[in-house]
This record gives structure tokens, C-alpha cells and sequence, in this order.
């Protein structure tokens, strides 16, 4: 359910290292909580995104929830499938649901990220 | 079941079982159930019963002159504002059946019977005592001894077929008849809110378990909540009472004019409503597709940067993949194919005015064709 490779964000946000960037998704929980995802909203190549701040929205039929970046930096890539499909993100929320990567500013906003171990008790205490 | 639970109108009501686009699909695709026991029926029995509705419903209730038709009507207000949207049944001999809103069943009532002719005696009670002249309507409020049960989908006739017994002829739309399914005695009204052939089935509530789980049996059917309810709903426009209308509006107004009587006698609300049909109504509740993003309740409806109305209902169709709404638009704006902006929170995306229903394919219109 938690990759231990991942780093989780509080808002349920998930980050893969690749070199200087972050590959960025939300997390099981996140998708589970919403139900059926039927749009995403994401920004375009060449934004750039803060720590902590929105980067775009994601809805289910009923509700709409804010995406939040665990880190800043500049985006280089936007999974513009989500478009057509955002059900992939209840399907593979790890995989092919991932929706941008950004090149980071400061690596070591990573550090205050949550492990996988430590994120799972963080929605134990939520839930 | 697992449902997702919300409250709604007093009422712990599901809103979603497996999923709102599964459910939504199986209906547009099979056949769905929805537990709609929260909707209230009133009933009024007597001799004085046709001319106590024919003086506040904004239909003719002569039209449905055989036992059995059924009838989409308004309450209306003096001013004409929109009390609740209805049917009405002519359930028996003397004797006609109102469904109404859940949110409503108060109101209603409270206008109903506040609003009997003077020439009317209401009674309540079981043996006819007091003045013999008066001409007597007996008014009951059977909402909690009713549950109603929606069976929705292309094969939700199938479905009913299989329950009951062999030479079963099923009431035609917009008809009520008394059926036994699986033995159990009901009503089974051919009507819904979701596009979709089908029915609504009306029982007592002791008997709704045993009916419920009848007809999950079948694997085609599938149970559904409220959030697949709206969303099929508005991909038929459909209005619903509280989102798109209220005494806030008219009929003109709400493109519900259809459900008013140009012919008929004296009603509450009449004159008002014809002075708006006399004069145009400046606003219309409108059918808006958007471009992108999904437009929910409240939402700004821009033309060239200003506002120009506001989102009534608003969701994600599943059947188009897109966002659709409806609004009160100025009559000018309303045109089919007109483009305008919807303010999706920090967005401005571009929309277009669209006549409804959203979704014109369904086993209804191929039925009706």
C-alpha cells in the first residue's frame, strides 16, 4: 500500500527521487478516501511549484481536494494522460497515475518528508 | 453493504455503494435500485377530493380522469414560487396518491390542508361524524408507513417480469397499478428519475426488505445511492426542488410551464404565473456544458467577465465524461449554443448553453421514439 522507496507528504502527496527531480502522486489513502477520481487538474510544464503550497486540484463526483507539492522547483514533466484517464490514479496511484515531475530547488526539502513507516501511522491517527 | 452514508432530508441515506460510476453505468447499461422510502406520499379519499387538489396543483388533474394515470404537477404560492414539484396518482376511485419531496413533506402538508376550499371539510377521522352536508376529502400523511423502491435500467422490466406472476402486464409510462412481487402486494408505478425505462415500486415498509433483496438476487441489478441518483438525474435535466427551484421561482421561469393548465379553473399561483407567461420570464433555468473541469453548485456564470447567474445543479456526467450544469440565465443569454465562461474557483473555463436532457440515447427515448 506504502512503497518504502516513496516519501510521503502530510496532505497525502507521494515523492520519487529520480536524481534532481521529484516524481510526484497521491497516495493509496488519498485515493481511497475520494472514490472514483473523474478529474485532475494539473499545471503546465514550466510552472513553478512551492513546498506546501497547491499545485492543482483533483475531484471525484462529489468532492474536490487541493493537491499540495512536498517540494519547489520548476516542472518538467505533467502526465497529461490523467486528461483522458484520471481513473488511473485510483488504479495505480503509484504508477502510471503520477501526475508531475519537478526539478527541484532544494533537495533537502526531502528530508522532512515522512517514510513510508511513519506516514502509515500518521493516517492510523487521521482515520 | 458498505455503503458511504450521508444524512439527507432526516434521513441516513446511502450515497454510494460500490461506486457512483459503476452505479451510474449499470443503470444506463442494466438495471440499478435505489431506496427512495425518505420521499413522502400524501393520500386523499372522498368525494372532495378531486376539486381539494384541482384547487392547488398547478395541472389538470382531470386529465388523469382513469384510475391508475399519473400526473407531474406543481404546488405553487400565490406569487407563484415553486412550494414542490409532484406527482399525482389517481390511485383508486375518489382517490388520489401524491409523491412528494422528502426535504418537503412539512411544507406541503402544512399548505395542503391550510389550503382546502372552504366548501371542503377535511377529516381525519375513521367513522364520518359531525355535519352530513359538508362534501368530506380525508387527507393522510402515509409517508412513514410507505417505502419506494426505484428500479431503473433498460432491464429493469425483465427484472420485474421475473417477479411476478406469469401474464403480468406492466403498467405503461406514467401509470400505477397493484402488483405482487414474489407474492408481496404492491404498487408499481411506471416512472423515475433516471432517464431510464423502468419503475418505482411503492410498498408497505415492513415489506421493503423482502422486495430489496428480491430483486439484488438478479446479478443485472445493482445497487445504487444518491450520488448516482443526481448524476442521472441531470443528464436528463431533470430539475430538482432546492437546487433548481424553489418559491423563489416560477414555472415560466423554471421551463416548467408544461406542468401548468392553460385551461383549467382557479388555482393558487394562477395569476401570477400567467402574468409572467404574458410577459416573459427574464430569467430561464438553462442546460451549460463545460469545456473543462467539473462546475458545482454556486459556481459564477460569467459573459464577457461578468456575472451573469449562478451554478443551480452541477456535476461530472459520466455518460459524456464532462462536466454539465443547469442555471437561471438572462432569457437574452439562453440561446442553445451560446458560449460563455463558468468561474471554477481560481479557473475561468469556457461552457455552452445546451438544451437538455445532456444524454438523449437511453432505453426511455428509444422506448418513446
Amino acid at each position: 500500500m506504502y512503497p518504502s522507496d516513496l516519501k510521503y507528504h502530510k496532505e497525502h502527496e507521494w515523492v520519487r527521487v529520480e536524481g534532481d527531480v521529484a516524481v510526484i502522486g497521491i497516495s493509496h489513502f488519498a485515493q481511497d478516501q475520494l472514490g472514483e477520481v473523474v478529474y485532475v487538474d494539473l499545471p503546465s510544464e514550466g510552472d513553478e511549484v512551492t513546498a506546501d503550497e497547491t499545485f492543482g486540484e483533483i475531484e471525484s463526483v462529489k468532492s474536490v481536494s487541493e493537491l499540495y507539492s512536498p517540494v519547489t522547483g520548476e516542472i518538467v514533466e505533467v502526465n497529461s494522460a490523467l486528461d483522458d484517464a484520471p481513473e488511473t490514479v485510483n488504479e495505480d496511484p503509484y504508477g502510471e497515475g503520477w501526475m508531475i515531475k519537478v526539478k527541484m530547488a532544494d533537495s533537502s526539502e526531502i528530508d522532512v518528508l515522512l517514510s513510508a513507516e511513519d506516514y502509515e501511522a500518521f493516517i492510523e491517527d487521521e482515520a | 453493504m458498505g455503503a458511504r452514508i450521508v444524512p439527507f432530508a432526516g434521513y441516513e441515506m446511502p450515497l454510494e455503494y460500490a461506486g457512483i460510476l459503476g452505479e451510474h453505468g449499470a443503470v444506463r447499461s442494466s438495471a440499478g435500485v435505489f431506496d427512495v422510502s425518505h420521499m413522502a406520499q400524501f393520500r386523499a379519499f372522498g368525494f372532495g377530493a378531486f376539486e381539494f387538489l384541482q384547487g392547488v396543483l398547478t395541472n389538470d388533474l382531470s386529465v388523469i380522469a382513469r384510475v391508475g394515470e399519473a400526473q407531474y404537477t406543481l404546488l405553487c404560492d400565490e406569487d407563484g414560487g415553486i412550494i414542490d414539484d409532484l406527482i399525482v396518482y389517481h390511485s383508486g376511485d375518489l382517490e388520489y396518491m401524491i409523491v412528494a419531496n422528502a426535504a418537503n413533506r412539512v411544507v406541503d402538508w402544512e399548505w395542503l390542508v391550510s389550503h382546502c376550499p372552504g366548501d371542503l371539510e377535511l377529516v381525519h377521522e375513521t367513522v364520518r361524524t359531525g355535519d352530513v352536508s359538508e362534501c368530506t376529502v380525508e387527507f393522510v400523511d402515509e409517508s412513514d408507513r410507505t417505502a419506494m423502491i426505484a428500479l431503473q435500467g433498460p432491464r429493469a422490466l425483465d427484472v420485474l417480469g421475473e417477479l411476478t406472476p406469469d401474464g403480468y402486464v406492466p403498467p405503461v409510462r406514467f401509470e400505477l397499478g397493484e402488483a405482487f412481487l414474489g407474492g408481496v402486494p404492491a404498487l408499481v408505478s411506471r416512472t423515475g428519475y433516471t432517464g431510464e425505462d423502468g419503475v418505482e415500486i411503492l410498498t408497505h415498509v415492513s415489506r421493503a426488505s423482502a422486495i430489496w433483496r428480491m430483486l439484488l438476487s438478479f446479478p443485472e441489478v445493482t445497487p445504487c445511492g444518491l450520488g448516482a441518483r443526481d448524476t442521472l438525474r441531470l443528464e436528463m435535466g431533470y430539475p430538482l426542488h432546492g437546487a433548481d427551484m424553489d418559491r423563489g421561482v416560477d414555472p415560466v421561469s423554471a421551463r416548467l410551464d408544461w406542468a401548468v393548465s392553460k385551461s383549467k379553473g382557479g388555482f393558487v399561483g394562477r395569476d401570477a404565473i400567467e402574468r409572467v407567461r404574458a410577459e416573459g420570464p427574464a430569467r430561464v433555468l438553462s442546460g451549460i456544458v463545460v469545456d473543462e473541469g467539473i462546475p458545482r453548485p454556486g459556481f459564477p456564470i460569467l459573459r464577457g467577465g461578468n456575472e451573469v447567474g449562478k451554478v443551480a445543479s452541477g456535476t461530472f456526467s459520466p455518460t459524456l465524461g464532462r462536466g454539465i450544469a443547469t442555471a437561471y440565465l438572462p432569457t437574452q443569454l439562453a440561446e442553445e449554443g451560446a458560449r460563455l465562461e463558468v468561474s471554477i474557483r481560481k479557473k475561468t473555463v469556457s461552457a455552452t448553453v445546451a438544451k437538455p436532457p445532456f444524454v438523449r440515447e437511453t432505453s426511455l427515448s428509444a422506448r418513446q421514439a
